[in-house]
């Protein structure tokens, strides 16, 4: 938080401030000091606010005009795109938006997982974040439900059925969700609510997310605590502002291509077919974005491990602040975590990969060792890596150079060449 | 560590290759021809769309319903654009049942521009008693609801042909090179001057092929051009202002550093 206390400059600015403190708010808002190191990585956040703020206004109009009912959403998702003004745009940047929400959200986490972002003292900062992310993908599949063609109703078939592995009370949670015997009406409304609900509740917990991150202020691609102000910080506006506007432009240019020119390659062909549950689909796969922890769950024969298993390969992401030993926050730093990093990104790649793929022969083999891996990273790696790797020296501050030589940032970086030229 | 990357590379890849030549063994290529509405300026041929229309209602209507499409659309921007007396002329063609009236009894009329495309059977039931149990997909949204698209449903049009030795087809069942499992209950349903075009096109089964797959495009994205339209605009616009929003940020951050 600003050091100093903020002082309205009118008279009325002052006697509102002192009921209900909306200016220091804003005032705070303004001044926070950010590490003006921050590359473009760190931009995603605000990108992720643009999303969820769109997400929240298309779904709110597109629920004026969506019918919830088992007999009439696929017909009424046709209206939409037909007869309301423009509904199709609506209907295509709610659709993609969801994608490019995931996208966002999938460079937000992975930039962390790289910067360590998610350590002391920033630990529920990253499990509210978790917690973000276990939203997104019930309120997405949900979303996924809603239109009602063939991929909606056996993904929904497919993903509700996994409640059913569990013992004893299994059977009674699945029918208690579908509000009968079967994937119908009833499971689609009660979805529709949900998905309706899930958005604001994603809203409030990104208001913590962001308090929580002003209280010990942004992480940055160094990765060492700085002093709040300093020279090490600019203010948030006009600078993160305005850079974080130009990279959101850079965003919406890619998911604008999306939208005019390519609305449905995201999508599945078969949701344009209304949901027939006489007809069961070739390969029932899920969004893009899920397709990872699909194959997690895919890989393991049992069906009560396979749920366990994919539940874990999220939450064990809430015990990453412990299982990560080391004390450098920075992969910059760590050259061997940086190793393993990107072979941890290249896993899950391939985790969505045969996600996507039959679960059979070769594909199912390699599902089985990336999973394995993906476990073993955060178990074994982690927390071996914390205690045996030799990391490289840290800086002082963001501008001054590996332990306090020259005071100039030129030289600074001559130093990291000089560096990289011996390795 | 570049070592390690591109051992990573080389199995992504080699997963992707093993894929492709799996699938490429499940269904040919398809047939390749001229789309006009692809593209960052695509658009309908209009006089495409309209003999399309008429493929349709001549040759496909009689067994595959469009149940979401309305006689207005046919004169609406960006569609065949018949003109309106046209489209009221081709919707009183068709009889719909209406009602009840007054006196509580239903009664027949000519269709309006308001209606929607008439189905050909009463029901789902009847349409697959008249088919030999398969029910024909309404076309509506079918370029959209089959993976390739447009491409597919050409292919599959002029995709008959003689079943290879050894494949047994059952009575009413047909060899399509392009079906999923090759084997499809509908008959071979356009043959070289099968219709008169009233334009006078020759109507060859390419031909017919063509004109109608661009009008199953149309219906299944009706608002494709506008779309097409806004998106060029959308973008163009996006571009100029990152491009002033970027030199923006350069002024503003020299006063800090001059690398942003």
């Amino acid at each position: 938080m600003s050091d100093h206390e903020y002082t309205p400059s009118s008279k009325f600015g002052k006697w509102f401030n002192d009921r209900l403190p909306l200016l220091t708010l804003a005032n705070h808002l303004t001044d926070y000091p950010t590490p003006k190191n921050l590359n473009y990585w760190w931009t995603f956040g605000g990108i992720l606010t643009f999303c969820l703020i769109t997400q929240i206004v298309t779904g709110l109009v597109l629920a004026m005009h969506y019918i919830a009912h088992a007999d009439m959403a696929f017909s009424s998702v046709e209206h939409i795109m037909r007869d309301v003004n423009y509904g199709w745009l609506l209907r295509y940047v709610h659709a993609n938006g969801a994608s490019m929400f995931f996208l966002a959200v999938y460079i937000h986490i992975f930039r962390s997982l790289f910067y360590g972002s998610y350590k002391s003292p920033r630990e529920i900062i990253w499990i509210l974040g978790i917690i973000i992310y276990l939203l997104m993908m019930a309120a997405a599949f949900m979303g996924y439900v809603l239109p009602w063609g063939q991929m909606s109703f056996w993904g929904a078939t497919v993903i509700t059925n996994l409640f059913s592995a569990i013992p004893l009370v299994g059977e009674s949670i699945t029918t208690w969700l579908w509000g009968g015997y079967s994937v119908d009406n009833p499971t689609l409304t009660r979805f529709f609510t949900l998905h309706y609900l899930i958005p604001f509740l994603i809203l409030g917990l990104v208001v913590l997310h962001i308090w929580a991150l002003h209280v010990p202020g942004n992480n940055n691609p160094v990765g060492i605590d700085i002093k709040k102000p300093s020279k090490d910080t600019v203010p948030f506006h006009p600078y993160i502002v305005i850079k974080d506007a130009f990279a959101l432009l850079m965003f919406c240019i890619v998911f604008a291509l999306f939208v005019f020119y390519q609305p449905n390659i995201l999508g599945h062909a078969d949701n344009y077919i209304e949901a027939d549950p006489l007809v069961t689909p070739a390969h029932i796969v899920p969004e893009w974005y899920l397709l990872p922890f699909y194959a997690i769950l895919r890989s393991v024969p049992d069906k009560l491990m396979g749920v366990v298993a994919m539940l874990s390969a999220i939450l064990i992401l809430a015990a990453l602040p412990w299982l990560d030993t080391s004390k450098v926050r920075s992969a910059v730093f760590r050259p061997l975590f940086r190793q393993f990093y990107w072979i941890l990104v290249a896993d899950v790649l391939i985790l969505g990969y045969v996600g996507a793929m039959p679960a059979e022969g070769l594909y199912l083999l390699i599902a089985r060792v990336a999973t394995a891996y993906y476990f073993a990273h955060f178990l074994i790696i982690l927390p071996v890596l914390g205690w045996k790797e030799k990391t490289t020296p840290l800086p002082l501050s963001i501008t001054e150079p590996v332990l306090g030589g020259s005071p100039n940032l030129a030289a600074a970086r001559s130093d990291e060449k000089i560096e990289k030229s011996i390795k | 560590m570049r070592k390690l990357k591109n051992i990573f590379f080389v199995l992504i890849f080699s997963v992707i290759v093993i894929n492709s030549s799996n699938s490429a063994e499940k269904s040919p290529p398809f047939l390749e021809t001229k789309w006009t509405f692809k593209g960052l300026f695509g658009k309908f041929d209009r006089s495409s769309l309209q003999r399309g229309y008429q493929v349709y209602t001549e040759v496909c209507a009689s067994c595959h319903s469009m149940k979401y499409l309305t006689y207005r659309n046919l004169a609406e921007k960006g569609g065949p654009e018949f003109s309106e007396a046209e489209a009221k002329a081709i919707a009183a063609s068709f009889e719909v049942t209406d009602g009840p009236d007054s006196t509580g009894e239903m009664f027949v009329r000519p269709a309006k521009l308001s209606d929607k495309f008439v189905m050909p059977y009463a029901n789902d039931q009847e349409a697959k008693a008249a088919n030999g149990g398969a029910y024909p997909p309404d076309m509506s949204v079918l370029v959209k609801a089959r993976k390739g698209g447009a491409d597919y449903i050409y292919s599959l049009l002029l995709g008959y042909s003689e079943p290879p030795e050894g494949v047994e087809l059952d009575d009413g069942v047909y060899y399509n090179k392009y079906m999923y499992g090759n084997k499809i209950k509908m008959p071979a349903p356009l043959s070289d001057d099968l219709i008169e075009y009233t334009d006078g096109t020759k109507a060859t089964a390419e031909q017919m092929s063509k004109d109608v797959t661009n009008f199953l495009m149309w219906s299944a994205e009706p608002h494709l051009e506008q779309r097409h339209k806004t998106g060029f605009r959308v973008i163009a616009y996006l571009i100029i202002l990152t491009v002033l929003v970027y030199f923006t940020m350069k002024k503003i951050w020299s006063r800090v550093e001059p690398k942003v």
